[in-house]
C-alpha cells in the first residue's frame, strides 16, 4: 500500500521532470529571448549585458537546474509582454480559472452520472433513448459553437445573463470569488454551462457502457438467481462495480475541462488563466506559456493521484494485492 | 445507414466543391464590401444569387462554407491518418516487445497525456508558426495546424494499438507462427497488425470528429487557419465579430454545417463501434 | 419421496433474426427430494436452457413457448417478476459455472452473505451474521467468523466455489439448479466440491439438478441421468443403467467416446452418430505411406540438420524458469515463481510421451520451453540430438527446429481470423519454399486437408466458419506443413466436446502411426493420457515426480501424488464392457 503510493509518487515527480524540461525547452525554442525582452532599438552592449543578467551563456543543463530552481520557487521570470513577474499574473487569475472548472465539474458529475445511471437502468424508456441522442449532439457540438449559441440565447435575445466578464467578484484576501453574489453567479453560470456540457455528455454514455457491461456479468445473474431485489442489485452490486471505470476517468476530465476553460474563458471574455494563455501565445510571451504549462500539468498529475488513492479505496483488489 | 447517407452527402458535396459552389470564394474578384453582410435570400435586403447571404467581404456564404467543410474534412482526415500512423506504429512495437522499448514509449504518452490535447495543438501551433519564417507562416498553416493535432492525438491511437497487440499477441496464432520460424518483421505485419485494426479504427472516427473539432476550435482562437482561405472555424470566428450587431447568418450557417459533420462522423463512428462489437452481432 | 420439480412438454424457443431456435424441444423432467439429477449432453445440446427456464432467468431472446414447470405443486409459468423473485434463492437456488466471476469482486462475501439472508428471513443484523458463519462452516470453510471480511479475490476457486454454495443455500432452498459447477476447477477441487455437493443433498433433503457436459462428474454424484441431444432429451433413468447399458444411439456413442482409465484400445470407437457427417471422420481416410509421399520427403534445410537416427527426438536435461510475479528493486522483494524446476526427461523418436499434471504444474511452460517460446534460465534442449538453446540464427539450429512442430489448447485464438485456411496452412510452405509455385502450394494444401478429414474445399474458407474441432483439425494441417518429425500436443483437446476429441485423438493416433511421428501429448485428463502415450511424466509445481510407462503408472503408481492423482479420477466402474 505505502509503496504503491511512493511509486505513483515518483511517477508524478518523473511527468513533472518531463514537463518543465518541455517548458525550459521553449525559451530556446521560440524565438531569442533577449530579443524578446529588448525591442528592437536595444544597443549590442544591452543585449550581451541581459544575455549575461540572465545567465545565458551558461551550460544547458546548468540553466535548466536554474529554471527548475526557479520554477520550484513559482519564479517563472516576467512575462516579455507585460514585463509583470508571471507568478503574479496567474495569482491574480487562478481564482476565475479554478471556480469556473469546480462549478463545472460538479454540473458534469451530477448530471452525467446521474443520466448515466438513469439509461443504464431503463435501457428501453423513451427518455433514456431521447437523452442518449441527446448525448450524441452533446459531443459533436464544439465548445465555442454551445458558448456563442448560449450567449445568443440568453445574452442578446433574452437578455437575462451577461454575455461577457466576471462581474460581481468579492475579495476574500488575494482570491476573488463569484460566489459569494447574486451578480458573480450569474456571470459564472453560462460559461460553466458551456465547459461542462461536453465533458457530461462522456460520463454519461461512458457510466451507461459500463452499466450495461456490469449488467451482463455473472455476479449480477447470481444475484438475480439468489432473488435479490431490483434495487438492491441496481444500486448496491452494479453501481459500485460501475464507478470503478469512471472515476479513473474523472481525473483525465479534469484535465480536459482545464483545457477546454482556453476556450470557453476566449468565448466569454472570463478573466482567468486560459485568456491569459491564449494572448501569450498569440505574442509569443513564453515565460507565461511554460508556467501555463507546468500548472495544468501539476493539476492534472494532482488530480490523478488523488484518483489512484480514491480508486485504492474503493477497489480491494489492489488494496490488497498492492501492499 | 443514415450516418453513412449524410457523412457520404456532407464529404461528396465538400469534395466537390468547386463544381458545386455558385462563387469562387478565393477568386479577389469576388471581394466587394459593396455586396458585404447581405443577409439570407428570404430574408428582407437578400438577394438572390447569394442563397445564404454574403460575408463582411462580400463572399457567398454558401460557397465559403462549401470550401471551408472542404478544408476542415482535409485537415481532420491528415491530422487522424498522421496520428493513426504514428499512434499505431508506436502502439504495436509498444505491445509486442514488451520490456524497455514499451516503457519508454508509453512513458512518453503518459507524459504527454498530462497535457490535454487541445492545449497541446494550441502550443505546438502556436511554437509553429513562431518558429517559421514570416512570410512562410500564411502558406503553412495548414501544414502546422495538421501537424499539431496529429502530434497531439498519437497517444490515444499508441494506447489502443498497444492494449489489442498485448491480447492479440498472447494469442495461440502468433506462438504457432513463432514456432513454424517466421521472422518477428512477418509476424507483425501478417499477424498482429491486421488484427488490432479493428479497434484502432473505431477510435479512428471519434478521433475524426474531435479533430475536425480541434481544427475549428484552434481557427476560431485564431491559431489556425488564416481569413485568407477559410475554413468553418475561421468564418464562425470571423461571424462571432458580428453577432450583437444582428449579423447572425455569417455565424449560424457555418456553425450548423460543422455540428452537422461532426454528427454525422460521431453517428458513423458509433455505427461502426455496434458493428464491430463481437458481443452484439 | 416427494415430487419437488416437474416439468413436461417444455418448449424453449430462442427468436433470432435468422428465425426461431429451439433451444429446447419437448423436454420432460422430474426431481425428488433428497435426489440428484444428472442433466448432460454436449456444447449446444440445451441443458443450461433447462436450468434457466426453470427460475426464469432465460437470456433475452429466449422464452418458454409451451409445456408446463410445477415445483412443489405449483406452477412456475405465468408468475411475474415479483412471484418469481420470491422463489429464487428462497425455494431454488443456483451456482454457475465459474466462481471466480459469481461473486461481486467489491463486496465483502459477509456483506453478500447476511444481504441474501436477509432477503428471506425477518430476523436482525446480529442473527443474520451469525446464521452466515453457520453457512459457511457448512460448507467446509474454516475460521469462518473471520472470512466473512474478506473479499471473493481473497480465496482460492475451490473455496470461492464454496462460498458460492453458501449463497446458494442462504436462502434455504429445496432445490439446487448446479450449472457446470466444477468445469472451472482442478480436478482435486472438483472431486471435494462434487462431495460437498451430493452431502448436502443428503443431509438437507434437497433436490439437485446437477447440469455437465463431464460424464464423470454424472458417474461420481448423480442418482439418475438425463440425457440431452440438440434440444431433446433422448434418454432418462438410473446412472448405472444409463452409463451401463445404454439404449439410445446417441447415448451409446457418447459414451463410448469417452476416454477410458482402465485400459488402452487401439482407438476410439466410431463416433459417427454425433458428426452426422460420418464421410469426413479420419476412419475413412487414404492410409499414407510415408516413403513414397511428399508428406515424407525432406526440405533442404531439414537435410543439413544431423540426421542420426540413434538421438533422442527430444532430450531436456535440468531445465529451469522462474516468472517474476512481482518486480521490486530490492532482490529480496521480488517474489517469483519457479515454472520449471530442473525437469529433465528424453523421448525416443516415434513415441508417445505424455506430461501430465494439474493447472499449474509447469507442464506447458515445458512444452513452450522446448518450443523456444520461452527461454529457460538454465538447462539444455535438445532436438534429435542438436543443441537449438544456441544461437537462433545457425542453421543447423534453424533446421533442427525445423522437426518440431506444435498443436495448442484453444482451437479460436490458435488460427488467425483474417486468413484464409489456404493461406493459414500454406505460411510455412511458401516461408520455406517447399513449393515450386503457387499451384503446387495449392495442391499440397488440399492434399493436407484431405488428410487432416476437412476437404480441399475448406481451402478458400476463413476460420470462423468452421466449427472447434474443424478448427483443430486446420492446426493440425498447419502443423504439417512444415513436415515435422515432432509433434507438441498442449492440451489439444480439453476445449473440446467428447465426441469431438474422440475424434480428434484418432486423427493423431493415426498420423502418428502413417508418418512415424514423435508425439509430446500434454494434458491434465488422466484417461486421454493412457489412450495416448506410451511413457508419462507426471508434474507438480514444476517439478517432475514421476516417468514410468502409462501401464506401469496406471497399474501401480510409485510416487504418492502419481496414486493421489490417479485416486481423483473419476470412476466410471459403471460403464461396462
Amino acid at each position: 500500500m505505502l509503496s504503491f503510493i511512493l511509486r505513483r509518487l515518483g511517477q508524478s515527480v518523473l511527468v513533472m521532470a518531463a514537463v518543465s524540461l518541455i517548458s525550459f525547452s521553449l525559451f530556446n525554442f521560440v524565438g531569442d529571448p533577449v530579443n524578446n525582452m529588448v525591442g528592437q532599438e536595444a544597443t549590442r552592449e544591452d543585449r550581451v549585458f541581459i544575455r549575461q543578467e540572465l545567465g545565458l551563456d551558461d551550460p544547458i543543463p546548468v540553466q535548466y537546474f536554474r529554471f527548475l530552481g526557479n520554477a520550484l520557487q513559482g519564479d517563472f521570470g516576467l512575462s516579455y509582454r507585460i514585463k509583470r513577474p508571471v507568478n503574479e499574473l496567474i495569482k491574480e487569475r487562478l481564482p476565475a480559472t479554478l471556480e469556473l472548472v469546480l462549478v463545472s465539474a460538479v454540473i458534469a458529475l451530477v448530471f452525467g452520472i446521474a443520466a448515466g445511471v438513469y439509461t443504464g437502468i431503463r435501457r428501453n424508456g423513451w427518455f433514456s433513448k431521447f437523452i442518449l441522442s441527446g448525448s450524441l449532439v452533446g459531443v459533436s457540438l464544439p465548445t465555442f459553437i454551445i458558448g456563442i449559441g448560449l450567449i445568443y440565447l440568453f445574452a442578446v435575445t433574452l437578455r437575462w445573463l451577461p454575455s461577457s466578464g466576471r462581474a460581481g467578484v468579492v475579495e476574500l484576501g488575494w482570491w476573488k470569488t463569484s460566489f459569494l453574489s447574486v451578480d458573480g453567479w450569474r456571470s459564472i453560470i453560462l460559461p460553466a454551462i458551456t465547459l461542462s456540457l461536453f465533458q457530461l455528455t462522456m460520463i454519461l454514455r461512458l457510466v451507461r457502457s459500463e452499466m450495461l457491461e456490469v449488467m451482463q456479468t455473472d455476479y449480477i445473474k447470481f444475484a438475480r438467481a439468489r432473488g435479490l431485489s431490483e434495487r438492491a442489485i441496481n444500486f448496491v452490486h452494479a453501481l459500485k462495480n460501475t464507478l470503478v471505470p469512471v472515476i479513473t476517468i474523472i481525473g483525465l476530465n479534469i484535465g480536459g475541462l482545464i483545457a477546454f476553460s482556453v476556450i470557453t474563458e476566449t468565448v466569454f471574455q472570463w478573466p482567468g488563466t486560459g485568456l491569459m494563455f491564449i494572448q501569450a501565445v498569440d505574442f509569443a510571451d513564453v515565460p507565461i506559456m511554460a508556467a501555463y504549462l507546468c500548472f495544468v500539468a501539476l493539476v492534472f498529475v494532482i488530480v490523478n493521484l488523488v484518483v489512484d488513492l480514491l480508486y485504492v479505496l474503493i477497489d480491494p483488489r489492489i488494496r490488497i494485492a498492492g501492499r | 445507414m443514415i450516418a453513412a447517407f449524410i457523412t457520404v452527402v456532407c464529404i461528396l458535396a465538400t469534395m466537390f466543391a468547386p463544381w458545386i459552389a455558385p462563387f469562387d470564394p478565393f477568386d479577389p474578384a469576388q471581394i466587394s464590401l459593396w455586396d458585404g453582410k447581405l443577409p439570407p435570400s428570404w430574408v428582407e435586403g437578400g438577394q438572390p444569387q447569394y442563397l445564404l447571404g454574403t460575408d463582411n467581404q462580400g463572399r457567398d456564404m454558401l460557397s465559403t462554407i462549401l470550401y471551408g467543410g472542404r478544408l476542415s474534412i482535409l485537415v481532420g482526415l491528415a491530422a487522424v491518418c498522421m496520428g493513426m500512423v504514428l499512434g499505431v506504429t508506436l502502439g504495436v512495437l509498444s505491445g509486442y516487445f514488451g520490456g524497455l522499448t514499451d516503457t519508454i514509449i508509453m512513458r512518453i504518452a503518459d507524459i504527454q497525456l498530462t497535457i490535454p490535447g487541445i492545449l497541446l495543438a494550441i502550443l505546438i501551433n502556436g511554437i509553429g508558426r513562431t518558429v517559421l519564417p514570416l512570410d512562410m507562416r500564411e502558406d503553412f498553416a495548414i501544414f502546422v495546424v495538421i501537424f499539431a493535432i496529429g502530434l497531439s492525438d498519437w497517444p490515444q491511437f499508441a494506447r489502443v494499438a498497444r492494449g489489442a497487440t498485448l491480447v492479440e499477441s498472447q494469442k495461440e496464432y502468433v506462438q504457432a507462427a513463432k514456432v513454424i520460424g517466421l521472422p518477428q518483421r512477418l509476424i507483425i505485419l501478417r499477424h498482429v497488425l491486421p488484427n488490432t485494426l479493428r479497434p484502432v479504427l473505431v477510435i479512428a472516427t471519434i478521433g475524426l470528429a474531435l479533430a475536425v473539432i480541434a481544427e475549428a476550435t484552434l481557427s476560431f482562437l485564431g491559431q489556425g487557419i488564416p481569413p485568407t482561405t477559410p475554413s468553418l472555424g475561421t468564418l464562425i470566428r470571423v461571424g462571432n465579430e458580428y453577432l450583437f450587431s444582428g449579423l447572425w447568418w455569417i455565424t449560424l450557417f457555418p456553425a450548423i454545417a460543422l455540428v452537422v459533420l461532426v454528427f454525422a462522423v460521431n453517428l458513423l463512428g458509433d455505427w461502426m463501434r455496434d458493428a464491430l462489437n463481437p458481443k452484439l452481432r | 419421496m416427494s415430487m419437488l420439480l416437474e416439468i413436461d412438454n417444455l418448449d424453449v424457443d430462442f427468436l433470432t433474426r435468422r428465425g426461431t431456435i429451439n433451444a429446447a424441444k419437448d423436454v420432460s423432467l422430474q426431481v425428488t427430494a433428497g435426489e440428484v439429477l444428472g442433466l448432460v449432453g454436449e456444447s449446444g445440446a440445451g441443458k443450461s436452457t433447462i436450468g434457466n427456464a426453470i427460475i426464469d432467468l432465460l437470456e433475452s431472446p429466449g422464452e418458454v413457448s409451451g409445456g408446463s414447470i410445477r415445483f412443489q405443486g405449483e406452477e412456475l409459468r405465468g408468475k411475474n417478476e415479483d412471484e418469481m423473485r420470491r422463489i429464487r434463492g428462497d425455494r431454488i437456488g443456483m451456482i454457475f459455472q465459474d466462481p471466480q466471476t459469481s461473486l461481486n469482486p467489491l463486496l465483502r462475501i459477509g456483506e453478500q452473505l447476511v444481504e441474501t439472508i436477509l432477503k428471506t428471513k425477518r430476523i436482525g443484523q446480529s442473527e443474520a451474521q451469525k446464521s452466515a458463519i453457520e453457512l459457511l462452516e457448512s460448507v467446509g470453510i474454516t475460521e469462518a467468523r473471520a472470512r466473512l471480511k474478506s473479499y471473493p479475490h481473497q480465496f482460492s476457486g475451490g473455496m470461492r466455489q464454496r462460498v458460492v454454495i453458501a449463497l446458494a443455500l442462504a436462502g434455504d432452498p429445496d432445490l439446487i439448479i448446479a450449472d457446470e459447477p466444477t468445469t472451472a476447477l482442478d480436478v482435486s477441487v472438483q472431486a471435494q466440491i462434487l462431495d460437498l455437493i451430493r452431502g448436502l443433498c443428503k443431509s438437507r433433503n434437497l433436490g439437485v439438478i446437477i447440469v455437465t457436459h463431464d460424464i464423470g462428474v454424472i458417474a461420481n454424484i448423480a442418482d439418475r441421468v438425463a440425457v440431452m441431444f440438440r434440444g431433446n432429451i433422448v434418454e432418462t433413468g438410473e446412472v448405472a443403467q444409463i452409463l451401463g447399458n445404454p439404449q439410445h444411439e446417441y447415448t451409446k456413442s457418447l459414451i463410448a467416446a469417452v476416454p477410458r482409465a482402465d485400459k488402452r484400445l487401439h482407438r476410439f470407437a466410431s463416433v459417427d452418430y454425433i458428426d452426422g457427417t460420418g464421410d469426413q471422420s479420419s476412419a475413412g481416410l487414404q492410409r499414407i505411406d510415408i516413403n513414397t509421399h511428399w508428406l515424407g520427403k525432406k526440405s533442404q534445410l531439414q537435410l543439413t540438420a544431423a540426421q542420426s537416427s540413434e538421438a533422442s527426438a527430444i532430450e531436456v536435461k535440468d531445465l529451469s524458469l522462474a516468472f517474476k510475479l512481482q518486480g521490486a528493486i530490492l532482490k529480496r522483494n521480488r517474489r517469483m515463481l519457479q515454472a520449471v524446476d530442473k525437469v529433465s526427461f528424453a523421448i525416443a523418436q516415434g513415441e508417445a510421451f505424455g506430461l501430465v499434471g494439474e493447472s499449474g504444474s509447469g507442464k506447458s511452460t515445458v512444452a513452450r520451453l522446448i518450443a523456444g517460446l520461452h527461454k529457460p534460465d538454465s538447462g539444455s534442449v535438445e532436438i534429435i540430438g542438436q543443441n537449438v538453446l544456441g544461437n537462433q540464427k545457425d542453421p543447423l539450429v534453424k533446421a533442427a527446429r525445423l522437426n518440431l512442430q506444435m498443436i495448442f489448447q484453444d482451437p479460436y485464438s490458435s488460427l488467425n481470423g483474417r486468413l484464409r485456411v489456404l493461406d493459414i496452412v500454406a505460411e510455412p510452405i511458401r516461408f520455406y519454399k517447399q513449393s515450386d509455385n503457387e499451384k503446387h502450394t495449392r495442391q499440397l494444401v488440399h492434399d493436407l486437408l484431405d488428410h487432416v478429414g476437412l476437404g480441399g474445399s475448406a481451402a478458400l474458407r476463413y476460420p470462423h466458419e468452421f466449427s472447434g474441432g474443424q478448427r483443430q483439425r486446420i492446426s493440425i494441417a498447419r502443423a504439417l506443413a512444415s513436415r515435422p518429425r515432432i509433434l507438441i500436443c498442449d492440451e489439444p483437446t480439453s476445449a473440446l466436446d467428447v465426441s469431438i476429441q474422440a475424434q480428434i485423438l484418432n486423427l493423431l493416433k493415426d498420423l502418428q502411426d502413417e508418418l512415424g511421428l514423435t508425439l509430446l501429448f500434454i494434458s491434465h485428463d488422466l484417461p486421454v493420457i493412457r489412450q495416448m502415450c506410451d511413457r508419462v511424466a507426471v508434474m507438480r509445481n514444476g517439478a517432475i515426480c514421476e516417468i514410468a510407462t502409462t501401464e506401469d503408472l496406471f497399474n501401480s503408481p510409485q510416487h504418492e501424488y502419481s496414486q493421489h492423482l490417479l485416486e481423483l479420477m473419476p470412476r466410471m466402474d459403471v460403464i461396462g464392457g
